[in-house]
């Protein structure tokens, strides 16, 4: 991280608001590093995770947003298991992407939430994720079409992937909750 | 005993396998599984590190289908397991915050490993084993999801569990020690980010191979694939099959592991085929 100064004048009093009802207390961070210590990732972050947790606590969402952090964290809530203040770090982690993709902010690894979101579209349509569909997608979406084609190949020969998706019967009760059911009292 | 079942969707394609071998040693131990009519993906990763409502609601419909139905929920996944974990437990804090008038059903959320490592489990497992396994050095891998974190997995040793080994000791392997039991495998930036991948598996495979470890076992659907497909091979580099536990008890049980079975693993290595070689041939000869 640089040396610039943050000002408390540059707090975004409704982040931080979020992340109060979302129970992440970044203020009770005492900087003990056992986050950024044990993130399987770390070595790959240009923010490390106690810099996340910290930058969080000044409320510097759009520093934060624009960091590869956020897309590289893998949700293995190492961090927020060691936290002896127990601070939800993966749910921190779990509420910027949520703010980056809402804010349609250029995600710093593009193909990370590419994946995400042809995963989502998968359950959208069947109800379950039907992984030959979903590769496909995320390889059209991402432009990265010869990428383990060796491995598909191989997963496709031994059979592990089933052939045809079948839809769910409550296909309706689905498709509402991708309509965004409850959100319209989220920002 | 009768159990809710909720295979997930891994299940359903590149761990069927996983699937067929939980199915065949509950059935071996008495157990009836019923699975859950219509149930939905839990949204795995994907959703609740995007879409915090998507990534609720998705799992708290299956838990509603399962609260109807009664029973203890058995689940082999562990990215299934913890998102309906998670979901529970943001429903008994307050259901009406997502649009449920009361939700207290008394039944328990079980991951695999867990519910098989109960002394009772054990001891039934170990009564019905034909073949043991030889001693086998076996390194148990538990990655994140079943453990992590355990406010919302009710884990009790989420730095040093005990699960997997007691399981692969029933059936007479022999778990080593070694580092990275709990250690991360990427498995949810595996297609974006393989560099990322291969470079944790690569820790976690040598790893194993330093411990003497000849193959690992795990309870996640993800891990096991992530870590076969994403080994190095070649050079040198000592390949590391990973197998379901239930795969092992599965083998234990009837005393055979057929070829066929072996062949669904991306780690061609022969060492439960040949385990198992001499009773298998005489079994094929007199069939």
């Amino acid at each position: 991280m640089d040396n610039t100064c943050i000002s408390p004048e540059e707090r975004n009093e409704k982040f931080l608001g979020k992340l109060k009802t979302r129970n992440i207390d970044v203020q009770a961070c005492f900087q003990c590093g056992r986050c950024s210590s044990g993130c399987p990732i770390g070595e790959f972050f240009d923010l490390n995770v106690m810099e996340v947790v910290r930058l969080a606590a000044y409320g510097q969402e759009d520093r934060l947003l624009q960091s590869h952090s956020i897309w590289l964290c893998a949700a293995c809530e190492t961090c927020a298991t060691r936290c002896p203040n127990e601070i939800e770090i993966a749910g921190l982690m779990d509420v910027l992407r949520e703010l980056a993709l809402r804010r349609g902010i250029a995600p710093t690894e593009p193909r990370i939430p590419l994946f995400h979101r042809s995963f989502l579209g998968s359950i959208r349509s069947w109800g379950r994720v039907w992984e030959i569909g979903m590769i496909g997608d995320y390889k059209v979406r991402s432009g990265d079409l010869t990428g383990d084609m060796r491995l598909g190949l191989r997963m496709f020969m031994k059979g592990k992937l089933k052939l045809a998706p079948q839809a769910i019967k409550g296909k309706a009760e689905i498709k509402e909750i991708f309509s965004g059911k409850g959100k319209e009292y989220d920002r | 005993m009768k159990l809710s079942y909720y295979p997930g969707c891994s299940l359903e394609g590149t761990a069927r396998d996983y699937d067929q071998s939980v199915r065949a040693v509950c059935t071996k131990l008495d157990i009836e599984l019923v699975e859950i009519a219509d149930w939905n993906c839990c949204g795995a990763s994907s959703a609740h590190m995007t879409d915090h409502e998507t990534g609720m609601r998705l799992p708290i419909r299956n838990l509603l289908l399962a609260a109807k139905a009664g029973h203890d929920l058995l689940v082999p996944c562990a990215a299934c397991f913890q998102r309906l974990k998670a979901a529970d437990k943001a429903l008994r804090a307050d259901s009406r915050f997502w649009d449920i008038e009361s939700y207290t059903p008394k039944f328990t959320i079980l991951h695999v490993s867990s519910f098989l490592a109960r002394p009772e489990m054990l001891a039934a497992i170990a009564a019905k084993v034909m073949k043991k396994l030889g001693g086998l050095p076996i390194a148990c891998y538990y990655g994140c999801l079943s453990l992590r974190n355990p406010r919302i997995t009710d884990a009790r040793n989420w730095e040093r569990p005990e699960t997997l080994e007691g399981i692969i000791s029933a059936v007479g392997a022999k778990p080593v020690a070694w580092s990275h039991r709990t250690e991360c495998c990427s498995g949810s930036l595996t297609m974006a980010r393989p560099d990322i991948a291969e470079k944790l598996v690569g820790d976690i495979v040598r790893a194993a191979a330093r411990a003497g470890a000849q193959a690992m076992v795990t309870d996640c659907p993800m891990c096991q694939a992530n870590v076969e497909s994403r080994q190095a091979t070649g050079d040198g580099a000592q390949e590391m099959p990973v197998f379901f536990a239930t795969e092992l008890i599965e083998a234990a049980m009837k005393g055979t592991y057929p070829v066929k079975q072996q062949k669904l693993h991306l780690v061609s290595s022969p060492v439960l085929t040949e385990l198992f070689r001499d009773r298998t041939m005489t079994k094929e000869d007199s069939a």
